[in-house]
């Protein structure tokens, strides 16, 4: 299938999933009797901001799995191994302990200060060299780091009540966001996905190794900017807006990819459009799923659908099938 | 045109290294493991952080305006490459055309298939390299170099892993390469490839010039016992030269002893 081919298709479903999305909820809305219900109300101020988040989140997601999997030359990278979204949850969680009812912007902007300073620490870490093996220990150290400090803030939160409501926020969901939370995502998401974009032939070259690549004119030091600023602006609003949604980076570009020529350049675009849909999709299905006490959280959704998932992959691996 | 080094350190790896390969030849760089023969490659690829010394581009010293130019004038094969996704061999090639990437589509095109035919692979241009064999692979990774059109090829040791027959065809092609005006250099483990088709050989020692000339004055049969700690001796006529190799030579022991 071509590249156009493919994209196009990807964004027919998105168009016509989009539609369904927005009638679909505790309250149906029949969009022959669009006055039913306070339905306009819903539309702008629940469902439409919703869906936008989760198209945004889901491009995002798809998008810098691609990445994290060409740059790491590594099919079980995801965008969460490099300490980013843990940097952002800490944030989280630290604004809680002000209190997080005082001002609603309060909480992603935190967010977003623990993803830059965990940007920051991985950049000062790994720089000088571009080594990727470096830089992914680096990742690895900032997020036992990060994961550290959010325990002990949990462990030392000033009220039962807060750590629940701290607990619950990780768990990531697209329920009751605003416009506000849109336009926090979609401008950063936008910055990284442009970074991203731009380093897209460095990361093909990457296909031949660190060295070949060297050779072929990439400069490992740009490169690494330009995934860290990337990966970070587009995870750092994610996890600021939603909380925690993992597993979405590492299965999308997986389902793309054969459907591609193979080449990273050409998993960007696809991966994150189908990013896009899986998100809405699972976004859609937790909330008309029927369950006692309010609805499934998104974050715990595709963890357990990611699991399975992630087991067929290490098969796959073991059997030593290429990629 | 030359590629030269002059009094080139790398650290201990390198020491005071002056040689010069021409443009039109074939350079082979000998040595035993350790020699210091892929650093000095990277060092003439312009990838290695050197210690002292230079490496020289004809008459200045080597530098370029940006990652993407010195991309453009050397071509460099690492040793035994791997391949992270599976791409077919089309866009494999395709890679080696990343440093043109602002260059018109057509002539990108072009250089492309003339890399695929110059290393006999328009039978196998959409299978994915993880369905070809050695010698198919190894044709393939250079086309991906010759696709760039650089005026150097640089590769560390492009035989390993290939059989006989697959090893010298590939040799016929960088001497086809050569003859095209390219400057070559290869690190070669193979003594006997390095005399019947290299044009000069550089023998490194421990991270030091040994011998620099004609295969026949570089890999003498005194420097080759004396260097690879065997008992060597060529037979057969130049051009098609063998190496037959006895035990180890009391000689040998005697030096290794002085070195403890």
């Amino acid at each position: 299938m071509t590249q156009l081919r493919l994209n196009l298709l990807l964004l027919l479903g998105l168009a016509l999933v989009v539609p369904l999305s927005l009638l679909a909820g505790r309250v149906w809305i029949n969009p022959l009797a669009p006055e039913t219900h306070n339905a306009s109300l819903i539309l702008m101020h629940l469902r439409l901001p919703r869906a936008v988040l989760a198209v945004t989140l889901g491009a995002g997601l798809g998008l810098t799995g691609a990445a994290m999997q060409a740059y790491l030359r590594n099919p079980l990278a995801d965008p969460g191994l490099f300490g980013i979204a843990p940097g952002a949850a800490l944030g989280a969680v630290l604004s809680f302990w002000t209190g997080y009812a005082a001002s609603p912007w309060l909480l992603p902007v935190f967010a977003l200060l623990g993803a830059s300073g965990a940007m920051l620490l991985l950049a000062l870490i790994a720089g000088r060299g571009g080594g990727v093996a470096l830089f992914t220990l680096a990742g690895l150290m900032v997020s036992s780091l990060a994961g550290a400090l959010m325990s002990l803030a949990i462990s030392l939160s000033p009220s039962p009540f807060a750590m629940t409501e701290i607990v619950t926020w990780m768990m990531g969901a697209l329920a009751d966001r605003s416009w506000r939370e849109v336009w926090i995502a979609v401008p950063c998401t936008l910055a990284g996905a442009t970074a991203i974009y731009a380093a897209r032939r460095s990361l093909d070259a990457l296909t031949l190794g660190e060295a070949a690549a060297r050779s072929l004119g990439v400069d490992p030091l740009t490169l690494q900017l330009q995934i860290i600023a990337g990966v970070g602006l587009i995870i750092g609003s994610g996890v600021a807006v939603a909380g925690i949604i993992g597993f979405v980076g590492l299965m999308v570009p997986h389902l793309v990819r054969p459907l591609t020529d193979r080449r990273p350049s050409s998993l960007l675009v696809p991966s994150a459009i189908a990013g896009a849909l899986l998100l809405l999709v699972a976004d859609c299905l937790c909330r008309i799923l029927p369950l006692a006490s309010g609805e499934l959280r998104l974050g715990i959704a595709l963890s357990l659908l990611g699991t399975p998932f992630f087991l067929v992959l290490l098969l796959r691996m073991r059997k030593g099938l290429s990629w | 045109m030359s590629l030269a080094t002059e009094n080139l350190s790398v650290g201990e790896r390198l020491r005071d290294v002056s040689i010069q390969c021409r443009r039109g030849m074939i350079t082979a760089i000998c040595g035993p493991n350790g020699a210091g023969k892929s650093t000095l490659l990277s060092c003439l690829a312009d990838l290695q952080e050197t210690t002292s010394g230079r490496v020289m581009l004809g008459e200045r010293p080597m530098r370029f305006k940006s990652p993407r130019e010195r991309a453009q004038w050397l071509g460099y094969l690492p040793q035994a490459p791997d391949v992270a996704w599976d791409v077919a061999v089309e866009v494999l090639v395709s890679l080696g055309r990343l440093p043109w990437s602002d260059a018109p589509a057509g002539e990108n095109a072009q250089a492309i298939e003339d890399a695929i035919s110059a290393m006999d692979l328009e039978e196998l241009r959409h299978r994915p390299v993880s369905r070809l064999s050695g010698g198919e692979r190894a044709r393939a990774l250079m086309a991906r170099v010759l696709a760039t059109q650089p005026g150097w090829l640089l590769a560390d040791e492009p035989l390993a892993s290939l059989d006989l027959g697959h090893g010298a065809a590939l040799m016929r092609r960088f001497r086809q390469q050569a003859q095209q005006g390219r400057g070559v250099v290869l690190v070669l483990h193979d003594l006997a490839t390095a005399m019947n088709h290299a044009d000069c050989v550089v023998v490194l020692d421990k991270g030091e010039v040994v011998a620099d000339g004609p295969p026949e004055t570089a890999l003498t049969r005194d420097i080759v016992s004396r260097i690879w700690k065997c008992r060597a001796q060529w037979l057969g006529d130049p051009g098609e030269r063998a190496l037959s190799i006895a035990s180890p030579s009391p000689a040998s022991e005697r030096g290794m002893r002085i070195l403890d």
